[in-house]
């Protein structure tokens, strides 16, 4: 093997029940690059980093990895970790309530000559490396007490510090904001330095530029190529993504898209506040319109939407539903007044993992209808069916247990669970998280097809390009209060500079 | 398009497995000891009255088939257990008795001795059920408290509280009408109609309503289960009403069979075997998705170990000992890492089955 190659996947190939998820894949990670894995939701990127990092077992090919003779199979995390390949996923899998010391050395403490923890050691030798990673902890303290980007980042470091050569972060940007993220790629570069082999799996087409030096594609689970990042510019990976050239993402909105004043009023809410979460705020929403709820992670924009649908129970305010006072104490209440919720955190609060695609799909259906009204069989599966053909979920069969799909998938899932409810209003929280381009784009166009049926839309994001593609109206929230609303021409300046503060922007 | 399942794949394979062991151990002996190898299925009728070893576990399993119901639901919705069923029982057969003989009465031998008419105390029973589970499903579903430690309160508190109802007497109601129901109806015996009966209803309620798919749903995902509509705070506590109930039937089977309410000794340990009944079916005592009919199952293999061994002549005081060891033979088989471990294992034969072909 050459010396400047960490790890090589040849040929590798795994098949879940009714489908060829990888299928003779190859993958090559050097010294010192940060690499990034690309595809679509199912591409098979996620499977490929459990076939190396021994969570699933392929069924052919081989995994060489530098300075170890022979093949390498790994049959578990631990196994991947002593040839020196860390991963570090999107939720931060460390201990809470332990100390940031405590989860750095977990499994390895250092120990006192009586067997007892030698937790003076411990301390210093966290210290010692948080500082060189320019991470700013107390390391004695537990580590909930820090943000998700440093919970993320000390993570890193427990897998650099265990001698790891090859460092595989899975989506680690998704909850994390622009100035985390920032930090983060300080210390990917750092690494990057120091000669460990990086693979970066994401799906913010800006973050592969910003940092990587190589881009691997897949599609479909077959490999489709690999290439230096100055060789691929963005439209060309999302064609190879996609596997074919993408109607420009800007000019899916219609012209003349803008905010009917005189529509009547889907949603009027005076004074709705939930204690801890969300300051009395008035908002109108009016039919056929989608209102963009922006803000820095944080600042309330779930809580305000999770206030109205009865998710958290508004403490005060009223809420008229069409212009009808409505008492709203639980979901349900809402769901009755013809309103649905796609909540941010899919695993949490939206799928039922174990319970088949159909079943999750008919859910929300079946629970407006009422215990006693079961939908026929014959009827679950045509809208079952129904919506996996329109939103094209990729699943062996309508029975497979939800779990089973990919990120991307399961969020067509919930999203076709709320469409077969036939909401008038509809929330959705980050629905594009996770999700592959071309279904953002979809995405996208179905909300604003929904909007021109007259239904009216909450649509909440991170990224502002795809609030101001969707949009015609925002509110603008910063510290749990609704600070302001903005209409008329939505750019990207106006935007942000109405998160940032500045009250003569955000009338 | 839906890919037809292997038979070694389907949910109900194990527990059919477990079942079709413990009756070849039985023929294995009949054969051995000269016996016709079908004598175990032989049904016949002694005064006029069905029997067979067959009747027999059907029989006398019906008590824990029918906490397995309840148990299954309440596993399912709340990842945890009802250690109180056979406490309940218990208290549901004295309350039933006190009402039917009247406080303080030790032994009534005829209906006109009855302090109240029969239906009240039989009524009295389930509603007692019906209350325990209330109580129950009040503690886990909406004050949160682990099901363990909720249900703990009734398991040490039942009995006594019978006992209190009894004045601390054993009861006996000495009527025919009373042993009905642990009788028999023309030449079946009772309990077997009514465990069927309640495999019936519930059964009919899982299939024509979407109850089943709103306890699984709310045993896997509690919080995006609310989110899409279901109540999961009152589907938790119907679970533990229903389970109680079936406790309250149970009872008055249990106590109808010895014509009397003995506090300290109906259903006594009965909850380990329901919870056992659950597990055989190969239900996963953390929630979630739940098959009836493998509980079921599981209940009358238990059933029949404990007849099987009394076939066998094992005295009834090791018994347990050798229950213990089909027990974990059986529940062991089912272990995901041992199946893993059958699986690659085959897998490995069928390579080497080929290699030899090829070469």
């Amino acid at each position: 093997m050459e010396d400047n190659i960490v790890l090589t996947m040849r040929g590798i190939c795994m098949t879940f029940p009714g489908v060829k998820a990888l299928d003779n894949v190859d993958f090559t990670l050097r010294k010192g690059e940060i690499h990034a894995l690309m595809g679509e939701n199912g591409a098979g990127k996620s499977t490929l980093i459990k076939c190396l990092t021994g969570i699933n077992d392929f069924e052919a090919g081989e995994i060489r990895v530098n300075g170890i003779e022979g093949p390498v199979k790994n049959h578990s995390t631990l196994d991947a970790q002593k040839v020196g390949i860390s991963t570090v996923y999107q939720e931060v899998n460390l201990c809470p309530n332990l100390s940031v010391a405590e989860n750095l050395y977990i499994g390895r403490e250092p120990m006192t000559p009586f067997h007892t923890i030698d937790r003076r050691t411990m301390n210093k030798k966290a210290d010692e490396l948080c500082k060189r990673l320019d991470i700013k902890v107390d390391v004695t303290q537990n580590l909930e007490n820090y943000s998700l980007a440093l919970q993320q980042m000390i993570a890193i470091a427990r897998a650099v510090d265990m001698d790891c050569k090859a460092l595989i972060l899975d989506e680690p940007t998704s909850s994390l904001d622009d100035s985390e993220v920032e930090k983060l790629f300080k210390m990917m570069l750092q690494l990057k330095e120091q000669g460990v082999g990086i693979v970066f799996v994401t799906h913010f087409l800006e973050q592969v530029y910003a940092v990587c030096d190589r881009i691997t594609v897949l599609r479909n689970g077959t490999l489709v190529g690999e290439y230096p990042v100055a060789e691929l510019p963005r439209v060309k990976l999302v064609a190879a993504m996609m596997g074919k050239d993408f109607d420009d993402l800007a000019s899916i909105k219609p012209e003349g898209f803008g905010v009917d004043k005189d529509a009547p009023l889907e949603i009027s809410a005076r004074g709705l506040s939930h204690k801890g979460t969300i300051k009395p705020f008035d908002l109108d929403i009016h039919k056929g319109e989608v209102i963009g709820l922006t803000g820095l992670l944080g600042s309330g924009r779930s809580e305000l939407a999770r206030s109205i649908y009865g998710a958290d129970k508004a403490q005060t305010g009223t809420l008229k539903v069409e212009g009808k006072e409505a008492k709203i104490n639980q979901p349900i209440d809402a769901m009755h007044m013809g309103m649905g919720l796609l909540p941010d955190d899919r695993k949490a609060e939206g799928i039922i993992g174990d319970l088949s695609v159909r079943e999750n799909i008919i859910l929300a259906l079946q629970a407006k209808r009422g215990v006693f009204k079961q939908l026929p069989r014959a009827k679950q599966e045509e809208i079952a069916d129904r919506y996996i053909d329109l939103l094209q979920i990729k699943t062996a069969s309508r029975e497979t247990p939800i779990k089973q799909l990919s990120g991307g998938n399961q969020q067509k899932a919930i999203l076709a669970r709320w469409l077969a409810t036939d909401p008038n209003f509809l929330i959705l929280d980050e629905p594009t998280r996770g999700i592959d381009v071309g279904t953002k784009t979809e995405i996208q166009k179905l909300i604003i097809q929904l909007a021109s049926e007259g239904k009216s839309i909450m649509f909440i994001s991170s990224e502002i390009e795809e609030m101001l593609r969707t949009c015609n109206r925002m509110a603008v929230l910063r510290d749990g209060a609704k600070v302001g609303e903005l209409d008329g021409e939505l750019t990207q300046e106006r935007v942000m500079a109405a998160i940032a503060g500045g009250a003569e922007n955000a009338q | 398009m839906l890919n037809k399942k292997k038979l070694t794949q389907q949910q109900l394979f194990l527990p059919i497995v477990c079942v079709l062991l413990v009756l070849a151990v039985n023929i294995v002996y009949d054969v051995v000891q000269g016996r016709d190898f079908y004598d175990f299925f032989k049904i016949g009728i002694e005064n006029g009255l069905l029997s067979g070893r067959i009747i027999s576990i059907l029989n006398r399993g019906s008590e824990v088939a029918i906490l397995s119901i309840g148990m299954t639901l309440v596993v399912s919705a709340s990842a945890g257990t009802d250690i109180s069923v056979g406490s309940v029982m218990s208290l549901s057969a004295s309350f039933c008795v006190m009402l039917i003989a009247g406080f303080g009465v030790s032994s009534v031998s005829s209906p006109d001795e009855f302090a109240m008419p029969m239906v009240v105390g039989l009524l009295g029973a389930l509603l007692m059920g019906v209350l325990c589970g209330a109580f129950n499903g009040t503690l886990v579903a909406y004050l949160n408290i682990q099901p363990m430690v909720a249900t703990l309160i009734l398991w040490s508190a039942g009995r006594a509280i019978g006992l209190l109802l009894c004045n601390n007497l054993i009861v006996y109601i000495r009527v025919p009408e009373f042993g009905l129901f642990g009788g028999y109806v023309g030449p079946i015996p009772t309990p077997i109609i009514i465990a069927a009966a309640c495999i019936l209803v519930v059964t009919v309620l899982l299939k024509k309503t979407a109850l089943g798919m709103y306890i699984q749903s709310v045993g896997i995902n509690k919080k995006a289960s609310r989110i899409a509509g279901l109540n999961s705070q009152r589907i938790i506590f119907l679970c533990y009403v229903l389970c109680g109930l079936c406790a309250g039937i149970a009872g008055i089977v249990a106590s109808s069979r010895i014509t009397s309410a003995d506090s300290n000794n109906i259903g006594l340990d009965m909850e380990m075997d329901a919870i056992l009944a659950v597990a055989l079916g190969g239900n996963s005592l953390a929630g979630g998705r739940f098959n009836l009919a493998g509980s079921i199952i599981g209940a009358y293999t238990i059933q029949a170990i404990t007849t099987t061994m009394y076939n066998l002549g094992v005295p009834s005081a090791v018994s347990p000992v050798f229950k213990a060891v089909i027990v974990i033979l059986i529940v062991a088989i089912q272990a995901p890492p041992l199946k893993a471990w059958f699986k690659r294992l085959s897998a490995s034969k069928a390579l080497a089955g080929k290699e030899v072909a090829n070469g």
